[in-house]
């Protein structure tokens, strides 16, 4: 295949999942802010929605306060925002233009259906309710995308290049909204806690629609470690971590087969899903849960440079 | 196509209906058709039309007009009445069609070696030297296979039952190919039921054939199985979608020239699994492009080097650098003459009648009968830059006196033909509307393939003879019955 083609194709399908991400956090912050806030608590919902997105600096250029309507307005619908979920989906639409071939019908017709869908949003009337209706037509896009792909595209290079953008921005996002989020899952601040943190916990698995997950596993009530714990280390969660790495290894594992040849990119997929079945939530709490994440997010940005330098130049 | 205007509309000389005899019966190969369209009412007509808009746009066969930001993908009207072609009609056309490409071949590898038509005198040496499509690069260069038009898009028109002429020669890049195909597609999804009362031959083995056909003219170096990839320019160019949807039908790779680069002159594509070379390039980029070491310097769309690596005959370029001086209009009319010169034989299929105003009688001629010609310029395409006398006013005819006078050798004029009509679906019903065909040549090492059918382009407009997509032009399945 050639090298454009697949860098189209994990490109488009890191665009694709990168507007749900956004989408997610622009919603959980929504909520969190309509919550009685507690007193002398100074926290932004709206900067750590900035914050999460990965783009403090772009916004600070444009903004001077961060509140619903510039938040919304660069994360959602700038042009200047490279990364907001209107580019994101124009990115993807061109990069699937320039790939029709190695796309199967369904998964352009759902790109360029949400391309039809997203354009048709007036930002200066985007608020409210049709914020709401903006975000779930954002989200269900992407969940047409992926089932599209999953459904009818074959078991093949192509496929597993769109799998990797996926999985790689994935644990990328999974990984901000914790390095965002890190202090209120602490442990020792479950005795601290208060019922903002609560809101908070239950904001945290939101924003990765693990909301009904969490019950599912844990029968329990929303504690902080175990939040942690779902995100990081639990591979039943797709969102998590360590089922990032089950899933990036084992399509690098398939693609190596595919190709003949092991590189750069399976050594360091293996080595970090060794690392995260290895490790235990006392053991990233000891040893500092922030240092874990920054550590995490930079590994993780280094294997999207290996399979960059692989196979997509 | 360019068009070519009727006498004058509502004039004596009535265009050739395609489907009703001048006594208003139904011509035979229409007859089943004539039936159908009378027992289906308009509304469902209207709908199915409706229908196969949405399916184009579904599936994306867009165009773009170029100079309209606006319109950067806009959907072509499919016609949904298909033109009917007897089996006779057919391979009269199909021999005809073989002969002038074959002529048009031989021409090309003799201008770029021994010459011997100019040396004879038959076609005017300026008429090649002077042509900014001649490339002096491929004198005396050796190409595979001597095969230089491998694809040739020629265009044609009907004047009446026995007649068709050829408009104009494409031998550079034509298009269209892709709708022929789509078109067939859509009619057989939407109307199943006319393809059991017509015996319609398949047109799908194009995609067959173009590849036999690339495959044919790989250099004699090439492994048994030689890399064919298509080259595009990319996602802004018109034929885009054409492009796309030909690799993915004959299962190539689609490459800009990012994709490829060149190393000890051999062509290499860029891939997963690392450089793969390259035997055989369909090229869609016009020759200025496709190097900028060798032609444009500016060109962003080209490959350093493959100009050289071809010259060495380590790659085969379908067509070859250099065709453009075969097909342009003063070349055209010296087309007949070809078929003698190179085959002996007398053109199966006419050439419309053409002044070329650089010789100074047939100026005299042109300028003295403006009203009743259509004026091109030599170079032209795709319907811009010309004079249609009988529609214009003499303001235009004017102002196109003077432009002509400025620089006769730009220009060559024709008679206004009656272009044939077929039956369109329009807002008011069923209408006749003027159309042109344009076939797909392929010449290989082996042989000629030529599939039956075409791409049907219609005037959607009453009287209208311009049948370009970028001026309002719509398009037609186009059945050749079996029998």
């Amino acid at each position: 295949m050639l090298s454009r083609t697949a860098d189209n194709l994990y490109w488009l399908a890191r665009y694709m999942e990168r507007a749900d991400s956004i989408a997610r956090i622009i919603d959980a912050a929504q909520r969190l802010v309509t919550m009685p806030q507690a007193t002398g608590e100074t926290t932004n919902e709206w900067e750590s929605a900035i914050a999460t997105a990965g783009c403090v600096a772009a916004f600070k250029t444009k903004y001077e306060i961060a509140d619903a309507r510039t938040v919304t307005e660069f994360l959602a619908f700038s042009h200047e925002n490279s990364a907001s979920i209107r580019n994101c989906v124009e990115i993807a639409r061109t990069n699937a233009r320039a790939v029709r071939t190695a796309l199967t019908g369904e998964m352009w017709d759902a790109i360029n259906s949400a391309w039809y869908e997203v354009r048709g949003f007036d930002p200066n009337k985007t608020h409210g309710e049709e914020l709401s209706r903006f975000l779930s037509v954002v989200k269900e896009a992407s969940l047409r995308f992926d089932g599209a792909a999953f459904r009818t595209m074959l078991r093949n290079d192509a496929y597993w290049f769109s799998r990797l953008g996926i999985l790689i921005e994935r644990a990328d996002a999974t990984a901000r909204i914790l390095d965002v989020k890190y202090h209120v899952l602490l442990p020792e601040q479950a005795q601290v806690g208060g019922p903002l943190d609560y809101f908070q916990w239950v904001s945290i698995l939101r924003s990765v629609s693990a909301r009904a997950s969490y019950h599912w596993v844990y029968r329990d009530s929303v504690k902080p470690w175990l939040v942690a714990d779902l995100l990081i280390l639990n591979r039943q969660m797709p969102r998590s971590l360590a089922s990032c790495y089950e899933n990036l290894s084992r399509y690098l594992d398939d693609l190596a087969q595919f190709y003949g040849r092991q590189g750069n990119s399976q050594r360091l997929a293996r080595g970090m899903l060794t690392k995260l079945e290895n490790s235990s939530m006392e053991e990233i709490f000891q040893s500092g849960l922030h240092e874990f994440i920054t550590r995490f997010i930079s590994e993780n940005h280094r294997l999207g440079g290996a399979i960059t330098e692989q196979y997509l130049t | 196509m360019e068009l070519v205007a009727p006498k004058s509309s509502g004039s004596k000389t009535a265009a050739f209906d395609e489907m009703h005899a001048p006594d208003g019966s139904v011509r035979a190969a229409y007859a089943a058709l004539a039936a159908w369209l009378k027992a289906t009412p308009q509304d469902v007509l209207d709908y199915r039309r409706s229908e196969a808009e949405f399916i184009f746009r579904r599936i994306g066969i867009t165009f773009a007009v170029y100079g309209e930001a606006e319109a950067q993908e806009r959907l072509i009207p499919f016609d949904i009445i298909p033109r009917i072609l007897t089996n006779e009609e057919w391979k009269r056309l199909g021999r005809g069609l073989e002969q002038r490409v074959n002529a048009i071949n031989a021409f090309l590898r003799d201008v770029y070696s021994k010459r011997e038509i100019l040396r004879a005198g038959v076609v005017p040496e300026e008429l090649v030297y002077r042509n900014d499509a001649f490339r002096p690069e491929m004198n005396h260069q050796k190409v595979p296979h001597d095969v230089y038009v491998a694809i040739a898009g020629i265009d044609l028109v009907r004047t009446n039952p026995d007649e068709f002429y050829v408009l104009e020669d494409n031998t550079r890049v034509p298009s269209g190919v892709s709708y022929m195909l789509e078109n067939r597609e859509i009619m057989m999804r939407l109307f199943p039921e006319l393809f059991e009362t017509h015996p319609v031959e398949p047109v799908e083995s194009y995609v067959d054939d173009l590849l036999a056909t690339l495959i044919s003219i790989a250099p004699a170096s090439a492994p048994r199985e030689p890399n064919v990839a298509i080259m595009t320019p990319g996602i802004y160019n018109s034929a885009y979608y054409e492009h796309s949807f030909l690799a993915d039908k004959l299962g190539v790779e689609l490459v800009e020239g990012r994709d490829l680069f060149v190393k000890g002159n051999v062509v290499y594509m860029r891939t997963t699994e690392g450089p793969r070379r390259v035997d055989v390039l369909y090229r869609r980029v016009d020759d200025d492009f496709i190097d900028p070491l060798a032609f444009r310097p500016d060109s962003a769309l080209g490959v350093p080097g493959l100009m050289s690596a071809y010259q060495t005959g380590n790659i085969t370029l379908a067509n070859a650098v250099g065709t453009g001086v075969a097909d342009d209009k003063a070349v055209y009319s010296y087309v007949p003459e070809l078929i003698r010169f190179y085959l002996g034989e007398e053109p199966l299929l006419k050439n419309v009648p053409t002044w070329r105003c650089r010789e100074a009688d047939h100026l005299k001629y042109v300028l003295d009968n403006l009203h009743d010609l259509v004026v091109k310029e030599v170079h032209g395409s795709g319907g811009y830059g010309m004079l249609i006398g009988p529609s214009a006013d003499k303001a235009t005819i004017e102002a196109f006196r003077a432009k002509l006078k400025h620089n006769p050798s730009n220009f060559i004029a024709q008679p206004t033909l009656a272009l044939s009509t077929c039956p369109t679906l329009v807002n008011e019903g069923v209408a006749p509307r003027h159309v042109d065909l344009r076939p797909f040549v392929l010449t290989g090492r082996d042989r000629v393939r030529i599939v039956p059918g075409g791409l049907t382009r219609v005037a959607l407009k009453q009287g209208s003879l311009v049948v370009n997509s970028s001026q309002g032009g719509g398009i037609k399945d186009t059945w050749v019955l079996d029998r």
